[in-house]
């Protein structure tokens, strides 16, 4: 059975574009078949982290409009061959998308993918309604800080009223990935903790990914951070991230010193 | 600065916490409110409008949030004289 995931926030530039390549990426390594369509339409860049940017020749518009079919617009990942990308149009208005045309590629995609992975522009207009409209499940990328969290909880209303799942009386999984999280600030009281965060947003916990470098050096590259280079943080959080998407049961690795604090975590995701 | 004000500058992400808390407890009934007010002018103005000529327009239907209770406010313009329904 297929699964859609759209990987939302609300708020731009949290690290969503990021995580639908790297969990993508993630998934994909594991064999199973992942398609990534990006939705940013007129903004597009997650060709651009996963290397294929000079691929591109058909787009999502394209298939939506019956341009192209959608095997034609599907780039196939070089190093990972169980890894494709849906571009966005970079040219066209996101207007040229209907709700009904996006159903249909959606279905298409259920067809050949294990896992479809949508990853949404930012804001709550008509490109985010769109990129959730047809998911199963919602993975919310927020950072430790008020705005964030904020446009966090105004998405998952969202999710819960604007898509179709929530239309048909259905209650959509949301997991809750907190990206860019600084243990040394949170742990002087700079920063909001995980705790605070799972605390006003009530959603369980998906993954913590800490604030790297390293993330920056694999869209350097063009690289997913899981593929770039598995052995560090943020790559290793990713993985556990996948994981416990696919369902396993992972220890959370919490980026911080102190011992309680990952007492607590694991106290609230059981509950 | 004294020790306790260098803490107290320093650890501003209880402050954030509280904010958020306050905030976000507004805004989710903020958003179910404007639904719910939706709905009952939209029912209203069916109800009404099976006895009465009334134009959609001329429903009022606002909420005065307080602290203990909140007070439901609903305004019908009716039309004097012909305005009855031939039935
Ligand atoms: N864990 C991280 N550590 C450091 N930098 C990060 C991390 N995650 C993302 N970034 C950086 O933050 C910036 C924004 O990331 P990204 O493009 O993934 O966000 P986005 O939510 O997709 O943005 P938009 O809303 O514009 O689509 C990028 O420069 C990225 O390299
Ligand atoms: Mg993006």
């Amino acid at each position: 059975m297929s699964k859609v995931i759209v990987v939302t926030s609300g708020k731009g530039g949290v690290g969503k574009t990021t995580t639908t390549a790297a969990l993508g990426a993630a998934l994909a390594q594991t064999g199973q078949m992942v398609a990534v369509v990006d939705f940013d339409v007129g903004l597009r860049n997650l060709d651009l982290i996963l290397g294929a940017e000079r691929r591109v020749v058909y787009d999502l518009i394209n298939v939506v409009q019956g341009v192209a079919k959608l095997p034609q617009a599907l780039i196939r990942d070089k190093r990972i061959d169980t890894l494709s990308l849906l571009p966005a149009s970079q040219t066209r208005d996101k207007d040229a998308l209907t709700d009904e045309g996006v159903g249909r590629v959606i279905n298409e995609l259920r067809e050949r993918f294990d896992w479809v992975i949508c990853d949404s522009p930012a804001g709550i207009e008509r490109g985010a309604t769109l990129a959730m409209r047809h998911a199963d499940e919602a993975v919310i990328v927020a950072n430790p800080e008020v705005s964030s969290v904020r446009d966090s909880d105004r998405i998952i209303g969202l999710l819960d009223s604007k898509t179709v799942m929530a239309e048909a009386g259905k209650h959509m999984p949301k997991h809750l990935l907190v990206s860019r999280f600084d243990a040394a600030r949170a742990g002087r009281g700079e920063m909001l903790s995980i705790e605070d965060i799972l605390e006003i947003l009530s959603i369980p916990l998906l993954g913590i990914v800490p604030e790297s470098e390293e993330v920056l050096r694999a869209s350097n590259l063009g690289t997913p951070v899981t593929l770039a280079n598995p052995a560090t943080a943020p790559a290793r959080a990713y993985f556990d991230a996948a994981r416990r998407l696919n369902g396993e049961t992972v220890p959370m690795v919490v980026p911080s010193e102190k011992k309680s604090l990952l007492d607590k975590i694991f106290g609230r995701r059981a509950a | 600065m004294t020790l306790f004000g260098f803490l107290r500058r320093r650890r501003s992400a209880p402050v954030a916490r509280e904010r958020l808390k306050i905030l976000l407890e507004y805004e989710r009934c903020l958003v179910s409110q404007v639904d719910l007010i939706a709905v009952l002018r939209q029912e209203i103005v069916a109800v009404v409008s099976r006895h009465v000529t009334i134009d959609p327009e001329r429903v009022q239907v606002s909420v005065d949030r307080g602290r203990e209770h909140s007070t439901l406010a609903v305004g019908i313009e009716i039309p004097n004289a012909n305005g009855q329904k031939a039935a």
